[in-house]
């Protein structure tokens, strides 16, 4: 073990020398109070590190000593329901230990809790042949979450023994002989943060990703391991948009980062999810949830290793065939923890004082995002899909962070501040948005939901341009200046934006809806316009039209509880035609 | 006796080099001791191998390359803190300045603090009923919260905000309450309205003071958030206390800020200002909070100027960012004589959910404001529209919708400086306002509430 010598200490900046034989990466200790840290920089005998915890009090002559293993996360039984801060450690341990609100530096908490006890049944027996990334056998860690065991990368070789019963992360489950020896498997193993975890092949997406919101899985859909972001000016709703989709995806495993955000949302979560009930499994949402919580307060090294941390656990259980969903907010406040460091370390800034590699790793991180076939011989698919809130100054997503995520996401979910100031939410803006997996994903719907769901979507959304255009009309020349099929058009669209797209995520039932409800209210919405455009050939008034009863209905539909949506459905398309063909006769007569 | 330095190396602005220093800390505290013996603080913003860069946080004027001499505390720095700090004055360094005793202090604490361990968090969901509607109703405030006030030069927060600390009470409770004002480079008649508004209530006995003017040194306001914060951490978490903490003005204290970064020359980020900006205002803004266990609570009211009324400049931007919402004030409405100017539609409390509803304000409050909102909204535009192309383009329905922007602006938002309106009263106005709409307009508000408030 290599031990060097403090020189200079600027913020969350340490430079040690004496450091010749450390590598690139290393975790170090720093100080006596063995603060930890990563050296992120070698000039001969000099180490540049960033240490992730407060440095105040450091000063030069105080020892550094490199562990001589890279950052890295225990990955095992007792993840489910944590929260961790940005280097994994534990951050109601840390409360437990220190007894204070507070957090104090230098505090030692294992991120696995070593005498948590857990029932292991095996899967393998004695004389199995075995490889990288087999299960050896499961450990039920929640009542919705199997933890199923994997031989460790870099591990082959026949079972020589396997036990079953009650064990802590650290006993030993089973033994494997090796061509190199005997290895002895325990339930815990160790990955480093800044390396993907390995797989045996990578395909792509077909499926979507469910989430019941109707503005997202109707108009612009995420695929099981696709990339998606959602930038937008402060106020806008990026957080509770993360937190919808946090609570509502159809995942078996949630991963949620705050990075560099507000400490009162992490406790929402908290707070929050233990109550709400998964609709798919009916269990409590932080019993598939991990938090990770590295809050603008808290040292901004840690910041920086936080979405790392957070995807290798989100790729732990992907490689158990999980589909996972990985939701990182912010990651600018991510960049903005590499610029800093990057203006501490002296180098030439690129955009904006962004360090010049800050488009590469931005897409390193959404590169690990993804559908896999897992090592092992079972080949399990396992999706890994990421969600990374982007916060431009200003809202301007000219700016090199937003810049950079979209030339690699596939979705983009443009957040509006003009919509949020409606209060119209998700104010996702549905002309600016787009999704690239519609055309991989679409069939899907249609094969799965209704036949014509591609289609119908289409027409709404060719209805919101319209209405985009006639708009800078209404503008210059009045409503009145309007043909009555362009008024109908208006009212339609109005119909789409307020009892289709807007979504109130705080209403009990209108919070989550399912695929074949959002399919009834576009069809719905639809029928208006549809109908109406007919009723106006066939002479009806389009004063009548836009005063018919039944619109209100149509708005009242996505508070109907799931159990009702098809009873309901029929009543208001009936009452549709009958108070249209009122119109009708009504200039008949 | 700590070791002293007589090798000042260079003075630069808020900077200093001192050379040959041993054992000397990052972020230590250090005095300057000048000919004339009088002292200057200072802390260690880099220490490279026996070379410390040092930030002053007062006047440089009088330093003496050859004669000064620096001593290094082997501590950051400190805040002595007790109960007595109630009722009295303190410079931006924490030091007596109303000619009464000094403070005996029970503790001194880094006025750094320790970042508050987010499991600890107890989330802020008790109402405060400011007697604003347009907070209450709209944008409400909660204990605990951080809800920073949006101004622009020439505009009356400082009315606001004191408006805000007169009436401010959670409604039925008479738990131990504090103020604690932490003034940073306002002129002395503005800093003196504070006080005197204070001192006419009554509150200025539990008030606790930190001035620093606009002509004391500007890296001073560094330290005087902190020192602010320091005390009010203790009162709310030893003490029991319900603090309610006013910065003003944040633009002071982000110009500060830059002014160090650029004497040390960092690369600047946007206009400027350091790239650390956000997180180094989130290490002041988060500090805000309840904690679980603890009784007290700390809920911030910082205020800021935005220049040239622009919401993009990076300091109202990163602030909005990190502060549960923002309450906005708007020249176009001052104008008009609306008082408190508060521009609602892009004002926003993050927390309001949490503080409103049954058993906090009424049943009708969550439903009531979506649809006052949106009503509004819709008004304005129509009121646009009728800018260009005169009333006879509106339709009948947008008719009502602009008339009812009028009178919203004028009964709900516009109530003085010195209406304190009940929770009940905002939402009976709000109701009242509603009536003005057919009821087939109110989308947002369902059959049950509307039968019972809005036939009533």
């Amino acid at each position: 073990m290599s031990t060097g010598t403090i020189k200079k200490v600027a913020g969350p900046l340490v430079i040690a020398t004496g450091m010749r034989d450390a590598n690139m990466f290393d975790v170090v200790r720093v100080s006596r109070q063995r603060l930890i840290g990563e050296i992120i920089e070698m000039h001969g005998d000099e180490a540049s590190i960033q240490v992730y915890e407060e440095t105040s009090g450091l000063g030069p002559g105080e020892p550094v000593e490199s562990m001589e293993v890279p950052l890295s996360v225990e990955l095992g039984p007792g993840l489910i329901g944590s929260i961790y801060d940005g280097i994994q450690r534990p951050l109601s341990g840390i409360m437990e230990k220190t007894g204070s609100n507070n957090l104090s530096r230098g505090v030692e908490v294992e991120a696995l809790d070593r005498n948590a006890k857990w029932n292991f049944v095996p899967t393998v027996k004695k004389g199995d042949e075995v490889e990288a990334g087999d299960i050896i056998g499961t450990v039920q860690e929640t009542p919705v979450v199997v933890q199923k065991i994997m031989v460790p990368f870099g591990i082959a070789g026949k079972v020589k023994e396997i036990r079953k019963g009650s064990f802590t992360v650290e006993d030993t489950v089973c033994v494997v002989e090796t061509a190199k020896g005997e290895e002895k498997l325990t339930l815990m193993q160790r990955w480093p943060v800044r390396r993907g975890r390995p797989y045996k092949e990578k395909i792509p997406p077909r499926k979507p990703l469910i989430t019941g919101q109707r503005v997202v899985d109707a108009f612009f859909p995420i695929a099981k391991g696709g990339v998606a972001a959602i930038p937008g000016p402060f106020g806008s709703g990026k957080t509770v948009t993360q937190h919808q989709l946090a609570k509502w995806s159809e995942a078996d495993i949630v991963v949620y980062i705050g990075c560099g955000e507000r400490g009162n949302e992490m406790t929402d979560v908290l707070n929050e999810f233990p109550e709400l009930k998964d609709p798919k499994t009916g269990e409590s949402l932080m019993k598939r949830t991990i938090l990770i919580a590295n809050t603008s307060d808290m040292p901004v090294a840690a910041r920086e290793a936080s979405i790392y941390t957070g995807i290798t656990l989100a790729e732990y259980f992907r490689d158990m065939g999980y589909s996972v969903a990985l939701m990182a907010d912010s990651t600018s406040r991510w960049a903005e923890a590499l610029r800093e460091m990057s203006g501490r370390l002296e180098e030439m800034p690129g955009e904006e004082g962004y360090p010049a590699y800050l488009g590469s790793r931005l897409a390193q991180f959404y590169e690990r995002a993804g559908q896999v076939i897992s090592l092992g011989k079972e080949g399990r698919i396992g999706q890994l899909s990421a969600i990374g809130a982007v916060s431009p100054p200003g809202g301007d997503i000219s700016e090199p962070v937003s810049q950079a995520t979209l030339r690699i996401v596939k979705v983009f979910w443009g957040l509006d501040a003009d919509l949020a100031h409606q209060r119209h939410f998700p104010a996702i803006n549905w002309l600016t948005s787009y999704s690239l997996y519609l055309d991989s994903i679409g069939p899907w719907f249609n094969e799965n939901v209704a036949p014509d769901w591609m289609n119908l979507r289409q027409k709404l959304m060719s209805l919101l341009q319209d209405e985009a255009s006639l708009n800078e009309i209404v503008k210059m020349v009045g409503m009145d200046a309007l043909s009555p099929q362009d008024r109908l058009k208006m009212e339609a669209a109005r119909s789409i934006r307020e009892d289709f797209l807007h979504q109130n995520s705080f209403d009990e039932i209108d919070t989550y809806t399912s695929l074949q409800k959002q399919y009834n209210m576009m069809s719905l919405v639809f029928a208006f316009y549809d109908q109406g455009a007919r009723a106006l050939a066939q002479g009806a008034r389009i004063g009548d039209l836009v005063k018919m009863e039944v619109r209100e209905r149509i708005g009242r539909y996505k508070y109907t509880p799931e159990s009702d949506i098809a009873a309901e459905f029929r009543k208001i398309n009936e009452e549709l035609v009958m108070e249209i063909s009122d119109l009708v006769g009504r200039e008949d007569r | 006796m700590p070791r002293e330095y007589r090798t000042i190396q260079e003075v630069a602005g808020p900077l200093m080099l001192v050379k040959s220093v041993e054992n000397v800390k990052y972020d230590e505290l250090g005095e300057i001791e000048l000919a004339d013996g009088s002292v200057r603080r200072c802390k260690v913003l880099e220490i490279d191998g026996s070379n410390a860069l040092v930030q002053l946080y007062e006047a440089s004027t009088g330093i003496n390359l050859k004669s000064s001499k620096v001593r290094f505390l082997g501590r950051s720095l400190e805040l002595g803190v007790s109960e007595d700090m109630l009722g009295r004055v303190f410079n931006g360094m924490g030091r007596t300045i109303d000619n009464g005793p000094d403070i005996l202090p029970d503790e001194r604490r880094d006025i750094n603090g320790l970042a508050m361990n987010p499991a600890a968090r107890a989330y802020p969901s008790e109402f405060i009923q400011t007697g604003v509607s347009a907070i209450d109703g709209l944008n409400t405030l909660v204990r605990g919260q951080k809800l920073p006030i949006f101004s622009a030069s020439g505009l009356p927060h400082a009315n606001l905000a004191a408006q805000i600390a007169r009436q401010a009470k959670v409604v039925g409770t008479q738990e131990p309450f504090a103020v604690v004002f932490a003034a940073m480079g306002i002129t002395f008649e503005e800093s003196n309205f504070f006080v005197e508004s204070f001192r006419e209530t009554g509150a200025i006995d539990r008030t606790v003071l930190f001035i620093n003017l606009a002509n004391d040194p500007a890296v001073e306001r560094i330290a005087t958030p902190r020192m602010a914060l320091t005390a009010a951490e203790y009162l709310a978490f030893e003490k029991d206390m319900h603090v309610l903490v006013i910065l003003t003005d944040i633009t002071n204290y982000a110009d500060a800020l830059r002014e160090v970064s650029a004497a040390r020359k960092e690369v600047p980020g946007r206009r400027g200002y350091p790239g650390y900006m956000y997180t180094d205002l989130a290490s002041m803004y988060e500090r805000a909070g309840r904690q679980r266990g603890k009784k007290g609570s700390i809920t911030m009211i910082p205020i800021l100027t935005m220049p040239e009324d622009d919401i993009t400049h990076p300091i109202p931007d990163l602030t909005g960012y990190i502060t549960e919402g923002q309450i906005i004030l708007s020249r176009e409405l001052y104008r008009k004589g609306v008082m408190p100017p508060i521009d609602v539609l892009p004002s926003l409390s993050r927390l309001k959910d949490k503080g409103i509803g049954v058993g906090k304000t009424r049943e009708d409050h969550a439903a009531t404001m979506n649809q006052l909102f949106a009503a509004y909204s819709r008004g304005k535009d129509a009121k646009e529209l009728m800018v260009i192309l005169g009333e006879a383009a509106l339709s009948d329905i947008d008719l009502i919708y602009a008339k009812f922007a009028d009178a919203f602006e004028e009964k709900y938002i516009s109530q003085g400086y010195f209406t304190d309106r009940s929770i009940q009263e905002t939402l009976d106005i709000g109701w009242e306002l509603l009536r003005i709409l057919p009821r087939s307009e109110l989308k947002r508000i369902n059959d049950k509430m509307l039968d019972k408030y809005y036939e009533k």
